[in-house]
């Protein structure tokens, strides 16, 4: 039997799609989910994609946090399935209390599209167990709202138990807290970036192919659970 | 309504012929006016008024430019790909196995420049429906733009309002963007040309047209409510009295909301997949005006729609008003009784407001009641179809002999190679030689996740089937100057280096599409202008065999008496049957060769190098010779098929050096150059000569590749080789990659103000 990834879809979600051909490529079966919908349809593992989930004119991922799938989403996170946030889906995460902290506009005030450098800081987690400690990978980012905000305590907390999974290298694109671009919870079952891995899976389309590991990482510890 | 202003019934219009109408405030001629009463036999109400003088605009009708653009289809080339061409809301290319693609640039100028950020970001907008109206998905969006001087004041101002409204708009409703056109120039100071393309894809059997056919069937308007903006400033209203119940005027510029549009994108395309839609039309410029009238003149005739069904933002609005605005955000699909039911769940599941307003009726009128009275009936052709056409005068203008006189050949060249050294720097630090990623980084490139090529590459590539690797690609080119010193060659020069770059990155040029950006037709030597670019599109389209699939004119781009330098700006498509033999641009391995293709002489008219060394502009710009595009591009698309290159980047604007240091920086590679026997150093870097292209050939196919390009008469030039860290020209200067790239990016940061971008 496949293992069933769900995708969520919500209104204004755009790479939805994206996140659904990654987990094709990785081996997966990705299934579509709705933003109405409370059932997850016995999915292993849910992907939060990139987008403006209710258009996002109040905060990112402040409406999206109250839809009906994420009501499942958060109490199925919190018995251990694996959920990963991909830009808006951390954004989303964030307003949940999944993760903690919050996404604020970028400090440049600018949209940016590029190809960033990450250093994963953490490969125990669901999502990230097929890199190695330390691996050095690019992948595309885009956002208008990615400054990663939280108190220092917080931030001292995070580092400490090592759940700062992804730091930029090269350049902080948005003025992210001592350079996170993504973030755990304590079980390592919830993880949210900013940066897209599902626009890093093909040579053809992408600047690399360093994106597929997220999804071979779940698929292999659903198979191995 | 409000009770103080007695409604303008057909019937009232009928029984009180000597009322005086606000036509001129309309911006109606009483020539036209009294063709509306002539048409009617009797005096339009205040509604059909309303709605023929916005149908009957410049920019609803081609009323100056119909005339002249009706060679794009009189000389059409014969050509098998155009499923649907000119005279719909986007022409439908065939583009093989069972997929059609559509695609149209349109202009947003005016309202780019009262109001940047809205201005663009609607422009975006309103060509997105229009692609959706085909029946296709959306799948990229393009946009070539044109500012004023880069270091004029007010340029910052119009620059990131618009960047930002691009960026604002696109990225909301997932469509990367993968290319375009950022060209600085004073003589848009105070008209920068915000045009926008949008592509989208189809299969053959899904192309939808805007018609209302079959009696009974309803008429639904879907998407945003209608409120008061994008009601001209010369409405209705202006010559009526005072009323004190009426909130102000508002602004004539209309507000974009992109989570709306992508709504409306997700539910027309599942009514579309299910099979519910018998017509559909977008509502852009004259809004339900627009809608109605084209939708029941191009199906039977009859239409009776009930506007007080007509969802409202403000419900003080007149129905003058809510015929002629321009809200955004809103379509009209025509759906069979039985199927309006599923129609309007697919709405509610996507959350947007769903209305029937009305049904097909057997008759020939469009009758349109407010409250239960009727207040248009008018034959609806005479509104869309029947407009007014125009011969306006057309003189060659006095200035050009005197400008074409003023060759380049009086101005001082680099003597030396510090000399040359030093205007290539200049050349590509330019404003418009410069880097332009701290504009495209603020677009998505990536949504959808099929882009192969964007942005600085020579055209942006998409695949359309994940399977077989079936792709297009897209350019968009125009050059003012060129036009300025001739419209003619001017277009034709758009239209061949849109067709070169898009066979530079080896896919076939199958088609056309236009956006005529020129100044007020009222001038006769703005007339003449369009009139030379039309033809000389039209004579180019058909040598080259891309036929003009649609487009649009945007005329008066003009403040006081100073008109832009006209500008046609041309998209061209083509076809790639497998996206993972495309060419990219870079130099990306040491030693192969360096290939140049095509002739150079010394042509400077109009380049790149007159007006950044010398801020000239005058003579003659680079000769024109289709046949030698059409012998390039087969090389091109040949050589990216058999695996013959593996970079290839198209000669224009700033010639031979600026296409090197292109591809260098994109690669991180160097190159050694040597200058060909017989040709001066100058003449070979900075020549702007048509028809050439440089590659980079791997040395184990230079014997295939030079083979070919002489069996078929094609001038290749080897002028060296990829190599170090430097781009060096023998004999003459060395620049490092690192003083390039300085030089190359640090321009339009510099002018707006930074972001993260490199």
């Amino acid at each position: 039997m496949t293992t069933r990834i769900g995708v969520v879809t919500f209104p204004g979600s755009l790479d939805d799609r994206d996140a659904q051909r990654a987990v094709r490529l990785a081996g997966g079966e990705a299934v579509p989910l709705w933003h109405r919908d409370t059932n997850l349809h016995q999915v292993d593992a849910v992907i939060l994609p990139g987008g403006f989930s209710y258009g996002d004119y109040l905060r990112c991922g402040a409406i999206a946090r109250f839809s009906p799938v994420m009501e499942t989403v958060i109490e199925q996170a919190k018995a251990g399935m694996p959920v990963l946030g991909i830009c808006n889906g951390f954004q989303v995460l964030c307003e949940s209390h999944l993760l903690p902290g919050a996404l604020t506009r970028n400090d440049h005030l600018h949209f940016i599209c590029r190809d960033q450098k990450l250093r994963v800081e953490n490969a125990a987690t669901a999502w990230t167990s097929d890199y190695a400690g330390g691996q050095e990978i690019t992948v595309p980012l885009k956002n208008g709202e990615g400054g990663y905000v939280a108190d220092e305590r917080t931030l001292d907390e995070l580092e400490a138990e090592g759940r700062v999974v992804f730091r930029y290298l090269d350049v902080n694109p948005n003025g992210s807290r001592r350079d996170i671009a993504g973030v755990t919870n304590a079980a390592g079952n919830v993880v949210g970036l900013m940066p897209h891995p599902e626009h890093a899976v093909e040579p053809l389309t992408g600047p690399t192919t360093d994106g597929l590991g997220f999804f071979t990482s779940v698929l292999k510890k659903l198979v191995t659970a | 309504m409000s009770p103080r202003t007695p409604l303008d019934t057909v019937k009232h219009a009928a029984a009180t012929p000597d009322v005086q109408q606000p036509f001129r405030e309309l911006g109606m001629t009483e020539d036209e006016y009294r063709r509306v009463r002539s048409i009617l036999g009797r005096r339009p109400t205040g509604s059909e008024l309303a709605m023929y003088s916005v149908m009957w605009s410049e920019h609803c009708s081609y009323k100056s430019s119909k005339v002249h653009l009706k060679q794009f289809g009189d000389k059409a080339p014969a050509s098998d790909a155009l499923l649907v061409g000119i005279g719909e809301q986007a022409g439908v290319v065939d583009v093989g196995q069972g997929y059609a693609v559509t695609f149209k640039v349109e202009s947003h100028n005016h309202p780019s420049y009262v109001e940047p950020y809205q201005g663009a970001a609607t422009g975006i907008g309103g060509i997105v429906r229009d692609i959706i109206a085909m029946g296709a998905r959306p799948v990229a969006v393009m946009d070539p733009l044109r500012f004023g001087a880069a270091d004029h004041p007010d340029t910052a101002r119009v620059v990131h309002g618009v960047v930002a409204g691009i960026g604002g708009y696109g990225n909301c409703l997932g469509l990367p963007n993968i290319g375009g056109e950022v060209v600085f120039d004073p003589c848009y100071q105070g008209n920068p040309l915000v045009n926008a393309l949008c592509v989208g894809v189809m299969r053959h059997e899904d192309i939808h047209l805007a018609k209302a056919s079959g009696a009974g069937n309803k008429v639904i308007l879907y998407g945003a409510r209608t409120g008061g903006d994008g009601i001209g400033g010369a409405s209705i209203l202006a010559s009526e009295t005072f009323d004190s119940d009426k909130p102000s005027k508002r602004p004539a510029v209309q507000v974009g909301d992109p989570f709306q549009e992508k709504l409306l994108i997700e539910c027309t395309l599942e009514a579309f997949a299910e099979k519910l839609v018998v017509g559909i039309q977008d509502l852009g410029a004259a809004g339900l005006s627009c809608a109605t009238s084209e939708l029941a003149s191009n199906g039977t005739g009859g239409m009776r729609v009930d506007l007080s069904t007509v969802p409202l933002r403000d419900h003080t609005l007149s129905p003058e008003e809510i015929l002629m605005s321009e809200s955004q955000e809103r379509m009209c699909a025509v759906v069979t009784p039985e199927n309006a039911e599923r129609f309007l769940a697919i709405c509610e599941k996507w959350d947007v407001t769903a209305t029937v307003i009305g049904e097909v009726t057997d008759g020939e009128r469009l009758e349109i009641y407010w409250h239960g009275e009727l207040i248009v009936d008018v034959p609806p052709r005479t509104v869309a179809h029947d407009g007014p056409v125009y011969h306006r005068p057309m003189a060659r203008p006095g200035w050009l002999d005197a400008l074409q006189a003023d060759t380049p050949d009086r101005l001082a060249r680099p003597r030396t190679g510090d000399e040359l050294r030093e205007q290539v720097l200049a050349l590509v630090s330019s404003p418009n030689q410069a880097d332009k990623s701290w504009i495209t980084s603020q677009y998505d490139k990536y949504v959808l996740g099929n882009t192969v090529l964007a942005q600085p590459e020579d055209s942006g590539m998409l695949r359309i089937d994940e399977e077989t690797g079936l792709g297009v690609a897209l350019a968009t080119d125009g050059n003012g100057r060129y036009a300025k010193l001739d419209p003619y060659a001017g277009a034709q020069l758009a239209l061949a280096e849109a067709y070169r770059n898009v066979a530079a990155t080896g896919a076939r040029p199958l088609a056309v599409t236009d956006c005529l950006n020129f100044p007020s037709p009222e001038d006769p030597a703005g007339m003449w202008q369009f009139a030379e670019a039309c033809r000389g599109l039209a004579d180019a389209c058909r040598t080259l065999g891309t036929p003009v699939a649609g487009g649009n004119v945007s005329l008066y781009n003009q403040t006081g008496d100073v008109g832009i330098h006209p500008t046609p700006v041309v998209g061209v498509l083509g076809v790639i049957d497998d996206v993972a033999r495309r060419t990219p641009m870079a130099f990306a391995e040491d030693g192969q060769m360096i290939y140049l293709l095509g002739d150079t002489r010394e042509e400077f008219g109009g380049s790149a190098w007159t007006d950044v060394v010398h801020g000239h502009l005058g003579g003659l710009p680079p000769a024109v010779d289709l046949e030698r595009e059409r012998l390039l591009a087969e090389i091109l698309i040949n050589a990216s098929r058999d695996g013959m290159i593996d970079a290839a980047h198209d000669l224009s604007d700033g010639g031979l050096v600026q296409a090197l240091v292109e591809s260098c920086l994109k690669g991180g590679r160097g190159a050694r150059i040597v200058v060909p026997d017989g040709l001066p150093a100058f003449t070979f870097l900075f020549s702007e000569s048509t028809g050439r292209a440089v590659v980079a050939v791997p040395r184990s196919e230079e014997v295939r590749f030079t083979g070919m390009c002489e069996a078929r008469g094609m001038p290749a030039t080897r002028i060296g080789v990829i190599d170090g860290d430097s781009l060096d020209v023998q004999g003459e200067f060395s620049l490092p990659l690192t003083e390039l790239r300085e030089a190359h990016t640090r321009t339009i940061p510099a002018l707006f103000g930074h972001t993260r971008h490199a």
